[in-house]
C-alpha cells in the first residue's frame, strides 16, 4: 500500500497503524502561529473498535491500509463461522465471531449485508439499517389493545430479544431498527 | 488536488452583508485615527524567512514562451510596510490577501484577508488597547485579560516555559497527547502544549505576551523582571482561537540580518525550501526604522467569531476547494 504523509490525511482515509488497520474520523490542520504544523486526527481502530486521538507532525508518513466495504448476501452460519457471498462473483468469504460481534442477531439468510475487508479477510459486519425478522416466541397477544401503552419481550427468528407491543402476536414479522435494536412497524 | 463542482458560494448572504460591513467599518477605524491605508505588492521577488510559513510562488515571463522566474506571494505585508515605515509614511495600516501554502483546515484557508497596522511610538501595551478598542466594536460583551506566556502555562499546566527541560516538556505532552514523533526543538513540544492544552482553556479575549525569545520572530527581546529573556510580541486569541500577533518591532539592522540568516539556516537543516531573503528589510532598518509596534489580524477569524461560526469557509465568499 502507499504511504500518505500528514498533509494527504482526510477524513475516512483508512491507515495502519501499531499493526491494525484503522479509519481517521476527524483530521483537523492545526498551525500554531509561527510554530510548525501539526495534524490532529481522531481514529478508529477497526478491529478494536477503540477511538483516541493522535497528533502527527506535517512530515511524519504512515502506511494506508487495504480495507475496502463490500456489499455481500449472508449464506448461513454454521455454529463458528457465518458465512458470505459476492451476488457478483460468487466468491465466499467467512467471518468469525470477532469480526460478526453484535451483528450477529440481526443477519437472516438472503440479505444484504456490508462486510468490511482487510487485506481480504472480514474484519467488520453491517447489518442492513433495517431488517424483517419473524416472531418466534412472545406473550398472548391481548386483544384489543392495538393503541399505546406497555410493551413486553419477543424473540425473533434470529434470536435477538427486542420490545414489542403487547399487541404483537407469534408468527408476525416485524421491520426492526439494527442501529437500535428497536421495534419500527409490523411489515 | 481534487476542488469541489459547486457553484455556490460556502459562505451565505448574510454572512456576506456582514463581512462587508467588517471590512468598511475597520477602515472607518483607521480613519477617524488618521492611520493611512497602504496597498504593497502581494508578488515579491524575495520571501518570508520563518521556516514554519511556506510562501506560494507564481512564475512571471516577459513573454509567454519565455523561462518563468519565480516570485512569491506575500505572506503578511510586514517587509514592504517597514520599507515604507523607514521611508517615513508615519502610522499605516493595510487591509488585503496574503497566501500561505499548505495551511488548509477549519480555521485556515491558502489565501485570507489579513488587517495589519504599525503605530510609531506605541508600545506593545498601546497597541494592545488599541486591538482591545477595534475588537471591541465588532463584538462588545467580550472579557479582557493581558497573561505573560509563562504565567499562563504555569496557571495551566505547572510548568515553566523557559526553565524545563526538554524532556520535562515531552513529558508534559505524552501525558494527555499521543504524539509518537521526536523532535529535539523545545518550540515544537511548546506549541503542541499551547495548541492542545492551553487554547481550548483560553475563554473570551485573552493577550498572551512576553513569548520566549527563541518565539520572538521579528519583536525586540529584553529582560523582564523575573530575569529571563523575553520577546516583546503578543498573540490575541478568542475563545481559543488565535486571532492576531503584534510586536514591539526590531530596529536594530544587525539583528534583523541574523535574525533572518538564522531563519534561512533552520530551513537548510530541516530541509526546507530556500528562498531569497529580504535583504532590502536589512537595508530600511540601516536607513532608520522609527520606534513602533505593529499587528496583524486574521479578519477572517474575527467575522467568525462575531458570527459565532466554526468554520472559515463559512465566511468568505468561496472556501479553498470551491476557489
Amino acid at each position: 500500500m502507499a504511504n500518505y504523509s500528514a498533509n494527504q490525511f482526510k477524513n475516512g482515509l483508512k491507515v495502519m497503524l501499531d499493526g491494525d488497520p484503522c479509519s481517521m474520523l476527524d483530521v483537523e490542520f492545526v498551525k500554531p502561529g509561527k510554530g510548525q504544523a501539526f495534524t490532529r486526527v481522531k481514529m478508529r481502530n477497526l478491529i478494536t473498535g477503540r477511538v483516541w486521538e493522535r497528533t502527527f507532525k506535517s512530515n511524519e508518513s504512515i502506511e494506508g491500509a487495504d480495507v475496502m466495504d463490500t456489499d455481500m448476501e449472508y449464506l448461513y452460519g454454521d455454529g463458528e463461522m457465518w458465512h458470505f457471498m459476492d451476488p457478483n462473483t460468487f466468491e465466499q468469504v467467512a467471518a468469525d465471531q470477532n469480526a460478526v460481534g453484535d451483528s450477529a442477531k440481526w443477519l437472516k439468510e438472503q440479505d444484504k449485508i456490508t462486510i468490511t475487508l482487510w487485506n481480504g479477510n472480514p474484519i467488520a459486519v453491517t447489518p442492513p439499517n433495517f431488517v424483517e425478522l419473524e416472531v418466534v416466541d412472545t406473550d398472548p397477544g391481548l386483544k384489543g389493545d392495538t393503541a399505546q401503552g406497555g410493551s413486553k419481550p419477543a424473540t425473533l427468528s434470529t434470536g435477538a430479544i427486542v420490545r414489542v407491543p403487547l399487541f404483537i402476536e407469534i408468527g408476525e414479522v416485524l421491520r426492526i431498527d439494527t442501529r437500535t435494536g428497536d421495534y419500527v412497524s409490523r411489515a | 488536488m481534487t476542488y469541489s463542482v459547486e457553484w455556490q458560494p460556502t459562505a451565505s448572504l448574510a454572512h456576506l452583508r456582514q463581512r462587508a460591513s467588517l471590512l468598511k467599518s475597520i477602515r472607518h477605524f483607521f480613519d477617524q485615527r488618521d492611520v493611512m491605508e497602504v496597498d504593497t505588492q502581494i508578488l515579491s521577488h524575495c520571501a518570508v524567512s520563518d521556516p514554519f510559513i511556506d510562501s506560494l510562488s507564481a512564475e512571471y515571463r516577459p513573454h509567454p514562451n519565455a523561462e518563468g522566474q519565480l516570485l512569491h506571494l506575500q505572506t503578511s505585508p510586514e517587509y514592504a510596510m517597514k520599507r515604507l515605515l523607514a521611508a517615513g509614511l508615519g502610522d499605516i495600516y493595510q487591509l488585503g490577501k496574503v497566501f500561505r501554502n499548505g495551511e488548509v483546515g477549519r480555521r485556515h484557508n491558502p489565501e485570507f484577508t489579513m488587517l495589519e497596522w504599525y503605530r510609531l511610538g506605541f508600545s506593545l501595551h498601546d497597541l494592545m488597547d488599541e486591538v482591545e478598542s477595534l475588537v471591541s466594536e465588532q463584538i462588545p460583551d467580550l472579557a479582557w485579560r493581558r497573561v505573560s506566556y509563562r504565567d499562563l502555562f504555569l496557571e495551566v499546566l505547572g510548568v515553566d516555559p523557559f526553565q524545563a527541560s526538554l524532556s520535562e516538556l515531552q513529558d508534559a505532552c505524552r501525558q494527555t497527547i499521543e504524539a509518537e514523533f521526536e523532535d529535539e526543538d523545545r518550540d515544537t513540544w511548546l506549541n503542541l502544549l499551547m495548541s492542545h492544552l492551553i487554547e481550548p482553556q483560553l475563554s473570551g479575549a485573552v493577550f498572551v505576551h512576553s513569548y520566549p525569545p527563541s518565539q520572538a520572530a521579528l519583536a525586540c527581546v529584553h529582560p523582564d523582571p523575573t530575569g529571563n529573556m523575553v520577546s516583546e510580541r503578543f498573540e490575541l486569541y478568542l475563545d481559543g482561537l488565535e486571532l492576531a500577533n503584534g510586536y514591539h518591532e526590531l530596529v536594530n539592522p544587525q539583528e534583523q540580518a541574523s535574525r533572518l540568516s538564522a531563519d534561512q539556516q533552520q530551513r537548510a537543516a530541516l530541509g526546507l525550501p530556500q528562498r531569497p531573503l529580504e535583504r532590502r528589510l536589512v537595508k530600511a532598518l540601516e536607513h532608520g526604522l522609527p520606534r513602533c509596534s505593529g499587528v496583524a489580524l486574521g479578519v477572517d477569524r474575527l467575522l467568525m467569531r462575531k458570527l459565532k461560526v466554526e468554520s472559515i469557509a463559512e465566511v468568505i465568499p468561496f472556501g479553498f476547494e470551491r476557489a
